[in-house]
This record gives C-alpha cells, sequence and structure tokens, in this order.
C-alpha cells in the first residue's frame, strides 16, 4: 500500500517536472504541427495519470528487505558509484580486485573467498579483455608505478 | 521458389566456415549463459553486446554470433528451471511447473533430454514459419505509413503492458518512464536539445544499451545481494542421462500443437516469448484434464511450455524483422543489437539487405540442429556450470557489465547511469512495476516520436488522420483490446505461481 503510495506520488511529482521542462524546450523556426514539444507533453500526461492511479488504487505492499539489508544495498551502490569513478584514473586491476570482491563478500559473507574472488576475476577479465577482445584497457596507472 | 532461392543465399553465407564458427561459439556461449542461475536471454544477451561490438565485426557475423547466443540462452535456461527451480526469465517459469517436480523425482536426465527436444521442435518449426510468414509481412509492411505505424508501436505498449505486467498502470508508468528517457538529447528535426537539464553528458541521449544492463544485469546483483544468493544451491541429482524414447513419443502431438500456440503468441507484436509458453502450457492443462497430473512433474509438461516458448522466441522474430517492433524483453535486447550495428528492421531489409536477413535465418537453423546435439549428449557438461557459485558469478557479471559499457564511450557517466538503472530497475521489480516496457520505451520512443510528427506533417495537424486507414484503425482496436482485455480475463486465466519446496 505505503509503498505504492510513495511511488505513484513521486513519479507524479516527476512526471509533472518533465511537462514543465519538455514545456521549456526551445523552438526554432522551422517547425511541424507538432513540434519537439508535443509527443514529450503527451508522455507527461499519460506517466502522471497513471502514476495518480497508482497512488488511488495501490497494490498490497511488498516485502521489502530489513534495515541491515538496506545498508548493504547502499553499500553496493556506494561500491559501484566508486568503480565508477575510479575505473579510469586507477586503471582496471586494482578497482576491479577491490569492487569484486566487496561484492562477493556482501553475497556470502567469506572474507577468504572475497579475497580471491576479488583478485581472480580482476586477473582473469583483465587478460580476456585485453588480448581476447582487445580492448585498450590500462591495467595500472602510469603515476602508481613511480 | 523465391523463398528456396533466398535461402539458398542465406546458406552460402551461413555455411562459411567463420559463420559457422561463430554459431557455434554462440550457442556454446549461449547455453552456458542461460543455465548460470540469475542470468537470462535478455541480461546475458544484454552485456555480451557492448563486447561484440568491441570486436569489430561485420553486421551479419555479429547477428549471427549474438541470435545463435540468444537461441542458445533460450535452450539453457531449461537447466536451471529444472535442476534449480531459478527460471532464467519470465518464459522459462512455466518450466519450472513441472520439470522441478520431475527432477525431484529422480529423473532430472529425462526432464532435460524431453525439454531439449521440445525446445527443438518449438524452435524448428517457428524458425520454418519464419520462413514463410516474414516475407509475406515484410510485403504487407510496405502499406504502413507514418499513422500506422504510430498505431503499431502503441499496440507493442499496450499488449506488452496488458499480457505481462498485473497492473496496467505501473505497464503504463513503465512504458511512460521509458517513452521520456527517449526524448532526452537532442531532438532530431530541430537540432535543439531537448530535457537535458543543460547536462552535456545528455546531448546524445540515453544510450539503450545503459539502460538494458542497468535494468537486467545490475538489478541482479542487487537481488543477490538482498538474498545473499541462498536460493541458488542445486539440490537435485543428475545420474547418467539417456534418451527417453517413450516420453518424447508420447509428446509429439503436444510438441506440435505448443509449437503453433507458441509460434502465433510470438507473431503478435509486444506479447511475444511469456504469452506463449503460458497459453502452450494452459491449453494442454486443459485438454489433458484432471487427470493429466500437470503440475507433478509429468512429461507433457515440461514438453508443453518448452516448445511453447521456443516457437514463440522465434515468431516474435517476425515483427521485430519486418516492423521493427520486438515481441519480448529478449527481441527487445536482439533489436538494441540491430539498432547498434546501424541495421534498420522493417520491409526494407529484406529488399536491401537480403543477405543479412537470410544468412541470419539460416544461421539459425543451423544453430537448432548445433544446440540439439550439444544439448542431449552434451547436457552434463552444462550441467557443471549451475556448480559456479554466486559469490563469484554475481561478481563476475558486474565487472564485465561495467568494463563492456565502459567501452562504449569511455565515460565515467554512461556508468554512473548504468547503475542508476540498476537501482530503478530493483524497486520497480519490488513494486512489481515491469522492467521490459522501460526498454522497449527508450528503444521505440524515437521511432514513435517520428511517426507521430510525420503523420502530422502530411495531415496537416488533423489528428483524425491517425484513425483514416482499416489499417491503423485495426491497430489501435486491438491495442485497446490488448490493454483492457486482461484486466478482466485476470480472473480467469490466473498464472500459476511458483513451486516452492
Amino acid at each position: 500500500m505505503q509503498s505504492d503510495r510513495i511511488f505513484g506520488l513521486v513519479a507524479t511529482v516527476l512526471a509533472l517536472a518533465y511537462i514543465v521542462s519538455a514545456n521549456q524546450t526551445q523552438i526554432s523556426f522551422l517547425t511541424d504541427p507538432v513540434g519537439p514539444k508535443g509527443f514529450p507533453i503527451l508522455i507527461g500526461i499519460i506517466w502522471a495519470i497513471s502514476a495518480m492511479f497508482m497512488v488511488l488504487r495501490p497494490d498490497p505492499q511488498p516485502e521489502w528487505p530489513g534495515l541491515r539489508t538496506f545498508g548493504a544495498l547502499a553499500f553496493a551502490v556506494l561500491i559501484l558509484i566508486g568503480y565508477a569513478y575510479a575505473l579510469k584514473p586507477l586503471g582496471f586491476l586494482l578497482p576491479t580486485a577491490v569492487a569484486a570482491g566487496v561484492l562477493s563478500y556482501q553475497i556470502s559473507p567469506n572474507p577468504k573467498h572475497a579475497a580471491l574472488t576479488g583478485i581472480g576475476l580482476s586477473g582473469v577479465l583483465f587478460l580476456i579483455f585485453k588480448y581476447a577482445l582487445g580492448l585498450g584497457l590500462v591495467a595500472v596507472p602510469k603515476w602508481l608505478l613511480g | 521458389m523465391d523463398i528456396l532461392a533466398n535461402l539458398a543465399l542465406g546458406f552460402s553465407i551461413a555455411l562459411s566456415p567463420y559463420t559457422l564458427m561463430l554459431a557455434v561459439i554462440g550457442c556454446f556461449l549461449g547455453t552456458i549463459i542461460g543455465a548460470l542461475p540469475g542470468l537470462g536471454p535478455s541480461n546475458g544477451v544484454a552485456i555480451l553486446i557492448p563486447l561484440t561490438f568491441a570486436l569489430g565485426l561485420d553486421a551479419t557475423s555479429a547477428l549471427v554470433l549474438m541470435t545463435a547466443v540468444y537461441y542458445g540462452a533460450m535452450y539453457g535456461g531449461r537447466i536451471s528451471s529444472i535442476l534449480l527451480n531459478i527460471p532464467g526469465d519470465e518464459p522459462a517459469l512455466m518450466t519450472t511447473l513441472d520439470g522441478y517436480p520431475m527432477a525431484k523425482a529422480g529423473r532430472a536426465g529425462d526432464a532435460l533430454v524431453l525439454s531439449g527436444v521440445a525446445s527443438f521442435v518449438g524452435a524448428f518449426l517457428a524458425t520454418l514459419g519464419l520462413i514463410f510468414l516474414a516475407p509475406l509481412l515484410a510485403r504487407v509492411a510496405f502499406l504502413f505509413g507514418p499513422a500506422e505505424y504510430f498505431a503499431l508501436y502503441l499496440l507493442a505498449f499496450c499488449t506488452l503492458g496488458g499480457m505481462a505486467s498485473n497492473n496496467q498502470a505501473k505497464a503504463a508508468i513503465a512504458s511512460c518512464i521509458g517513452l521520456a528517457i527517449a526524448m532526452i538529447g537532442v531532438d532530431e528535426s530541430s537540432g535543439l536539445p531537448r530535457l537535458t537539464g543543460g547536462n552535456l553528458h545528455l546531448y546524445d541521449g540515453v544510450d539503450f544499451l545503459v539502460a538494458i544492463v542497468g535494468l537486467f544485469a545490475i538489478t541482479e546483483v542487487f537481488f543477490f545481494i538482498e538474498s545473499h544468493g541462498k536460493h541458488s544451491s542445486l539440490g537435485v541429482k543428475l545420474d547418467k542421462v539417456s534418451i527417453p524414447w517413450k516420453d518424447i513419443i508420447v509428446c509429439r502431438w503436444v510438441m506440435l500443437r505448443c509449437s503453433v500456440v507458441g509460434f502465433i503468441a510470438g507473431v503478435l507484436p509486444g506479447a511475444g516469448a511469456s504469452l506463449g509458453s503460458f497459453m502452450a502450457y494452459m491449453s494442454e492443462k486443459s485438454i489433458a484434464g484432471e487427470k493429466g497430473g500437470f503440475g507433478t512433474g509429468v512429461a507433457k509438461g515440461i514438453a508443453a511450455p518448452e516448445a511453447g516458448n521456443n516457437a514463440a522466441a522465434g515468431g516474435a522474430l517476425v515483427p521485430m524483422l519486418t516492423l521493427g517492433v520486438p515481441g519480448s524483453g529478449t527481441t527487445a535486447v536482439l533489436l538494441a543489437l540491430l539498432m547498434t550495428l546501424n541495421i534498420t528492421p522493417g520491409p526494407t531489409l529484406f529488399t536491401e539487405n537480403p543477405e543479412v536477413v537470410w544468412g541470419l535465418i539460416a544461421s539459425l537453423l543451423i544453430a537448432n540442429f548445433v544446440l540439439l546435439v550439444m544439448n542431449v549428449p552434451m547436457v552434463k557438461i552444462f550441467v557443471r556450470v549451475l556448480q559456479v557459485p554466486p559469490w563469484v558469478l554475481m561478481p563476475g557479471v558486474t565487472m564485465i557489465s561495467f568494463v563492456g559499457i565502459y567501452s562504449l564511450s569511455g565515460s565515467y557517466f554512461d556508468l554512473l547511469l548504468m547503475v542508476g538503472f540498476g537501482v530503478l530497475g530493483y524497486i520497480m521489480r519490488k513494486l512489481d512495476i515491469p522492467t521490459v516496457p522501460v526498454i522497449l520505451g527508450i528503444l521505440l520512443g524515437g521511432h514513435m516520436e517520428t511517426a507521430l510528427r510525420r503523420a502530422m506533417l502530411l495531415s496537416d495537424g488533423d489528428w483524425t488522420y491517425l484513425f483514416s486507414s482499416p489499417i491503423s484503425i485495426g491497430l489501435w482496436v486491438a491495442a485497446v483490446a490488448g490493454f483492457v482485455a486482461p484486466m478482466f480475463l485476470r480472473n480467469i486465466l490466473k498464472k500459476p505461481q511458483r513451486v516452492t519446496d
């Protein structure tokens, strides 16, 4: 109940924001009857209507995980965001080993397995990507090697 | 005779040693991907697309490789359905209903071989159907103007939303989110940016591959973290594998009937493989009646959904190739592949790039035989794959997704977007909001808008033009019916729930 209502409410607000933002689209002097605004606004309206339906007629509450699992999920998201930022400046091997290790630990809390997974995956995947697929990955950046 | 000449052209491409090798590799990889718990056809194919792109294959080769993976994953999906009770994707759910009980009763090998044969029959007949139906539909598709295309896209969203989800409003939200995302970026006809919020990274729009990999692969990782990979231990023993001739012969008509049902369901735009396996299973269940024992692990209950599912997968290629409208989540991913390779599906594909279409069809026929050979005697090899523990598999999937998306543009922004889609996918799946319409929206949004704007340009802004031809009226009626009818049928046609231990 509550979850659907909250999601529906957030979706309605987003849809309205989308309509406003679509309405601010610049229009060039060469334009067709619909123009660049028409279709996005139409979508925004349908979006808002169906989101309102979710608020008014919500489904039963889904089974949400406990607070601890939520913490673990939030941490996983942070790790993935950090990985996205680290991939370029720190090279492939180091961030991959850390990120893969942490994710592995989160799925099954066994430090030894997790460490081996991290190191193994980063090494094996690097070899596959670099030599079998020919992607231009940097193993370790120069500045780290001194 | 046209068909024979076209097939000859196709086989001349598909039988070249290089293409043949790609098809075999694709089948092998596909079966493994399908069998891995937590990786189904859609997310498996999705994470491979950016990597195929990086390999620099030409369009035909890439297409042959990836469709072989697609067919292979459909075959492989049954392995985790039967042995682990984990469907790789939605259509495979029906196979667990009888497959898992049969495996628990000590007949795991029989169940695997029988489902492999049923998959072969379904996929083979559907490929034949594709050969005959696709050129016909391509000819009809030439009659489609912008108004008809707009109605057709709408039909795809309506049937997908109506059939595949439990709540119409939620399916509509998902479609709108997808379409709304597709609008972001520079508007094609005016050249001005739209809805970017001034963010330069968004000027090129949101790449559909980023969304697909995020919604399918990254979301799955979050689910594994939530469940700690608990549901994936192998509880069933597989001893020796022999061919259960008796069961296969008993099921021969079931397989044929279900192939036809599945193929028809697959051809409907937007309905796809889930509907195919569902209708196949339910119709056989009602034919067999109470005494049939469906749900307790009977042979027919395995043959029916597998034949239906694979026939639907083949049937879904008909609207995908001729009209550019995918019939299921996985075909949406294949459409993404075509668009990445700069091939525009549609009737012109058949006249302008016959070598692509017919080479693909010939490879599908070959892939099918390869898969039968791989999946019956060699099934034990693939069963080994199930023993890959989730704490190695899921980090591996994540890293492959990151590198694949990173190799597309080399920008961290796409990676962040992908994580964002992963979170969105988690929330949506928790709330029982389907994610496939989001992908369909991102894929088709641009085309849908273009069709609408062209139609309005032709009619000078007269809205009634959208309903002015018999074809478009038919499509509108079908769209409304496809969206509304399931609301009333839901009580009658209750989806069977997963069997639990």
